[in-house]
């Protein structure tokens, strides 16, 4: 095994046996990068140079026993959190020479528990996308079939975790983000609650939605990446002020006395049969952990898609109003007058799936439609978040596929809205509800493409994912193979 | 054909708070261009919005003052639109929930009081500034003023002249330069106006279609404009055409109201909840603690200076026209005794004094026991009504206390009956001819003697023992 591909966990070990220091790892992080960037696009910025600094930094932090959470250990980050003095272009060109003068909070609490960053991810264009492909820099290749997308919009972060081009890596979700990208390509990914790890700093796509989360190769990992980045932030008003558990306590409680709800609107027509087989597979080996699976309802999952690309679009129309080509990121030449400068910047600044959505958000907050779309939308978001508060009354957690199909190839959806927005259809209504989810390995289609089990559970509740989690990939065994790059 | 005008205002006003509604950046006006910004207003991407408590308190606070109900939960919205002195692309404002609704203020007419409706009150941030040059091809921004705390006061269109649109924009002034949350500048800015007017047949229930007038930064550039709205609308109804629905903007150098844009060109601003900013839950006991903190307003405590003091309507309308002002006033009654003097030196010769120097009360350099003390003198006779008018110039001018000033100018009354006899004999001595004149008959000499011995005493003595002495004297012998 060499250093770049082994867990936080594993590397940590060897830290504080002296055995390796920050320097080894990142070198042998980096010699993997350049290795296998050139096939799998993981990366928009690297931050290669500022990496050796840091470990160098975090070696001497080792020498002097100061060992913190990540000390030394290499992780990179979503291209949608700021970093102050290095680009963040959050997949756009609109934003392709974009310096933040400040750091993201979710930044700030890493550096502090001593990771070392090793460059800024590839993305779809303001997160808005299900394969990376949206992106202003290019296709993020899945590490296990170069030929297929690797999920998104957080593709690169996923990729990068599953190449060994880091060791953990940080992600955003607003409709399935990290845990459909994890479950393309066998990774872990979690999506916190929303309020339970700061927002400051992260680009917005949909205010109400997008969370932050960790992608990383096994759950202890998932635990330890998560003590660190959640917590209240005074700089955010919908940030939680609750206490954070140690969720490394939850990863050896097993799940004996799980109640596991299996919603009956999650089996629909279309989900790939491989999946469906992979989930009677998960279920069988959950109760063989000792769990039960129950069957549940969620009664509005239906309008779940329909929901969501309404508010989300709405709140982009407005959140991404502020790139208008006057204070920073592209502005357009040649332009005659403000209201040209606008519409010429905006045009050429923002690519097609982008300048969808903004159209249908500012339709559906329009004068007229206002009630019809946006305010009906609310209120039925409201019927599924209670769908959820009625559920955890007969489970504890709710198991699902994370993805109806595998990865699919590149170019395959990407003239076909409607059939990428509904790559997320299991993922969206965690969202919309603001409850954690996690997606853990769950085997291979006989092609050899990883497929994902989402487990779901009630506000605040993430350790309850870790737990059955860390029991569940256990089962799975998933950590035996690696893509073949 | 007799026209009623109908006017509502709405008007806009920055709050006293140190920093931004938002972020913590300085709100203080005329820095430097962009010196008090930072990521949050500046509308960097991935900054988050986070409420300034004392905005909250301050807005509060003007909703009682305006007789407002206070909702219990209100919320932030977004006001959607572009334009280059609004970072975000969106202003953040209040909507459909705002912090309160419901509540009027009495204006003062010759035909007695009026009560006007408030809409409502929200809060609200501020945008930024163009700065254009007209020798450049570019303009610039200046975002100092971008998130300062504003609140939106809405009237009903209960106004029905211009004089009553603005006696009610007095009114709220004072009471936010009374509650000392808004300075009240107008040519600034942080006091601001809109008007929307529209003129109907004196008894037509139904209103005439309004036009929205901005850019008047005076009062007296309020009542004008409005008087020229209705005006034109006037003219236009009475050559048989149709007001249009549309913006208009005052031209203070020509004096008239110019098209802005139309109601075709108005924005279509996409309200919706903020998702950055949770629900303001306003309980009761912050409400009651905001009331309790409350000072004294203007409308009580002119009714209470002409109940305690038995001031005049007028007096007690000036004296209470500012809070300082009221209390200066309140501390040379109090001290002195005499309210009736206290106002009548406060409103002749300092606010003369004053006026002239375009000084404001808190900048008097009379303190008040000062001039409640020189008030005393001249009532226990040490100096004389005539003399204080120099007194208090003199005191005004260097800042020293009554007694000082007498005591350095030697201006004591001669109030020594002795002394004084002496001074009149010298002086009757002096104008024999005319004591003669003056006992065969000729009273109307009485004054002159009186003006003789004034300059004798250089003004010093005091005229009623004068009288007094100088009848005894010109009758005896």
């Amino acid at each position: 095994m060499e250093l770049h591909q082994l867990t936080i966990h594993e590397l940590q070990k060897l830290i504080r046996s002296k055995e390796v220091n920050s320097s080894e790892i990142v070198k042998s992080v980096f010699k993997r990068i350049d290795a296998v960037e050139g096939s799998v696009h993981a990366y928009i910025t690297l931050m290669k140079e500022h990496a050796f600094e840091e470990a160098a930094k975090a070696d001497r932090c080792i020498r002097e026993g100061n060992i913190r959470a990540l000390t030394g250990i290499p992780v990179a980050l979503k291209d949608i959190v700021c970093t102050k003095g290095f680009l963040t272009t959050c997949g756009s060109r609109i934003l392709h020479n974009f310096i933040p003068p400040y750091d993201a909070t979710v930044v700030d609490k890493l550096k502090e528990a001593g990771a070392v960053f090793t460059g800024k991810t590839n993305m779809d264009e303001f997160a808005m996308g299900s394969s990376t492909e949206t992106s202003y820099f290019g296709i993020t290749k899945n590490p296990w079939a170069l030929d297929r997308i690797p999920g998104g919009s957080s593709g690169g972060s996923a990729a990068a975790v599953a190449a060994d081009e880091c060791i953990a890596s940080i992600g955003s979700d607003t409709g399935g983000s990290i845990r459909q990208p994890a479950a393309l390509c066998g990774v872990v990914g979690m999506k916190p609650t929303y309020g339970r790890v700061s927002r400051y700093g992260l680009i917005a796509f949909a205010s109400s939605l997008d969370q932050i989360g960790p992608f990383t190769k096994d759950v202890e990992d998932c635990a330890i990446m998560m003590n660190v980045i959640a917590g209240h932030d005074p700089r955010e008003s919908t940030s939680v002020p609750l206490d954070v558990p140690d969720y490394t306590a939850f990863l050896s409680r097993g799940i004996d006395s799980f109640k596991v709800g299996i919603p009956k609107e999650y089996f629909i027509e279309g989900i790939d049969p491989e999946i469906t087989e992979a989930m009677r597979g998960a279920m069988k080996a959950i109760e063989g952990l000792g769990a039960t699976c129950v069957e549940i309802s969620l009664p509005h999952t239906e309008y779940c898609l329909a929901v969501y690309y309404i508010i989300a679009p709405a709140e982009a129309s407005s959140n991404l109003a502020r790139y208008d080509g006057v204070k920073y990121g592209f502005r357009a030449d040649d332009c005659k007058g403000l209201l040209d400068m606008y519409k010429k910047t905006r045009s050429a600044g923002f690519g097609a799936e982008v300048k969808r959505r903004i159209m249908i958000g500012t339709y559906a907050l329009s004068s007229g439609y206002y009630d019809a779309y946006y305010k009906k939308a609310s209120q039925v978001r409201a019927l599924i978040k209670r769908d959820f508060e009625e559920a955890w009354k007969h489970c504890d957690v709710i198991l699902t596929p994370t993805t109806p199909t595998p990865a699919f190839k590149i170019g395959e959806k990407m003239d076909d809205p409607l059939q990428m927005y509904l790559s997320d259809i299991f993922t969206i209504s965690t969202n919309l509800a603001g409850i954690p989810g996690i997606s853990v390995p769950c085997g291979f289609t006989r092609q050899g493409l990883p497929i994902g089990a989402q487990f779901l559970a009630g506000h605040f509740e993430e350790g309850k994912l870790i737990q059955i989690g860390a029991a569940f990939e256990k089962h799975a065994n998933a950590k035996q193979r690696r893509p073949n790059l | 054909m007799a026209y009623e005008p109908v006017i509502g205002l709405e008007i806009h006003a920055q709050l006293l708070t140190k920093s931004k509604i938002f972020c913590s950046c300085s709100t203080l006006f005329g820095a430097e261009p962009n010196s008090h910004t930072c990521a949050i207003c500046m509308g960097m991407p991935g900054v988050l919005p986070v409420l300034n408590r004392t905005v909250v308190e301050y807005t509060i606070k003007m909703a009682l003052a305006t007789n407002c109900a206070i909702n219990e939960s209100c919320n932030f919205a977004r006001k959607n639109y572009f334009y280059p002195d609004l970072p975000k692309g969106y202003q953040i404002s209040q909507y459909a929930q705002p912090l309160s609704e419901h509540g009027y203020v009495d204006i003062e007419q010759n035909e007695g009081r009026k009560r006007i409706g408030i809409t409502r009150i929200h809060m609200e941030e501020d945008a930024g500034k163009m700065i254009h040059d007209e020798h450049m091809p570019s303009s610039y921004i200046d975002l100092n003023r971008t998130g300062v705390p504003l609140i939106e006061i809405v009237s009903e269109p209960d106004m029905r002249s211009s004089e009553e649109a603005s006696a009610y924009l007095k009114r709220l002034h004072e009471i936010l330069v009374y509650l000392e949350i808004c300075d009240g500048n107008m040519e600034e800015g942080s006091f601001r106006c809109d008007a929307n007017v529209s003129i109907r047949p004196r008894g037509e229930n139904a209103f005439g279609t309004r036009t929205e007038l901005k850019n008047m930064n005076s009062f007296r550039n309020v009542q004008r404009a409005l008087d020229y709205e209705i005006k034109r609308q006037q003219y236009i109804l009475e050559s048989g055409q149709a007001v249009i629905q549309e913006t208009r903007l005052w031209d203070d150098s020509q004096g008239v109201t110019l098209s802005m844009r139309g109601k075709e060109e108005a924005h279509d601003y996409r309200y919706f909840p903020d998702p950055d900013l949770v629900p303001i839950v306003i309980d009761e006991s912050w409400v009651a603690e905001v009331r309790k903190n409350l000072p004294e307003l203007p409308l009580e405590k002119r009714e209470r200076f002409m109940r305690d003091y038995q001031l005049p309507s007028y007096d007690a309308g000036v004296l209470t026209s500012s809070r300082v002002l009221a209390d200066y006033f309140e501390n040379v009654a109090n001290l002195s005794g005499k309210p009736k003097a206290a106002s009548n030196w406060v409103m002749g010769d300092i606010l003369r004094f004053l006026n002239e120097e375009k000084r404001e009360i808190k900048e008097c350099p009379i303190l008040p026991q000062s001039l409640a003390e020189m008030i005393q003198l001249i009532e226990n006779g040490t100096i004389s009504g005539k003399m204080a008018k120099d007194i208090i110039e003199e005191m005004y001018r260097t800042g020293k206390p009554p007694k000082t000033v007498i005591e350095e100018k030697g201006m004591v009354q001669i109030t020594d009956e002795a002394a004084l006899a002496k001074t009149i004999a010298g002086v009757l001595a002096a104008n024999t001819a005319q004591v003669e004149q003056y006992r065969g008959g000729k009273e109307k000499l009485f004054g002159y003697f009186v003006g003789q011995v004034m300059k004798a005493t250089k003004g010093k003595a005091n005229p009623q023992l004068i009288n007094d002495l100088l009848k005894k004297m010109l009758t005896a012998s």
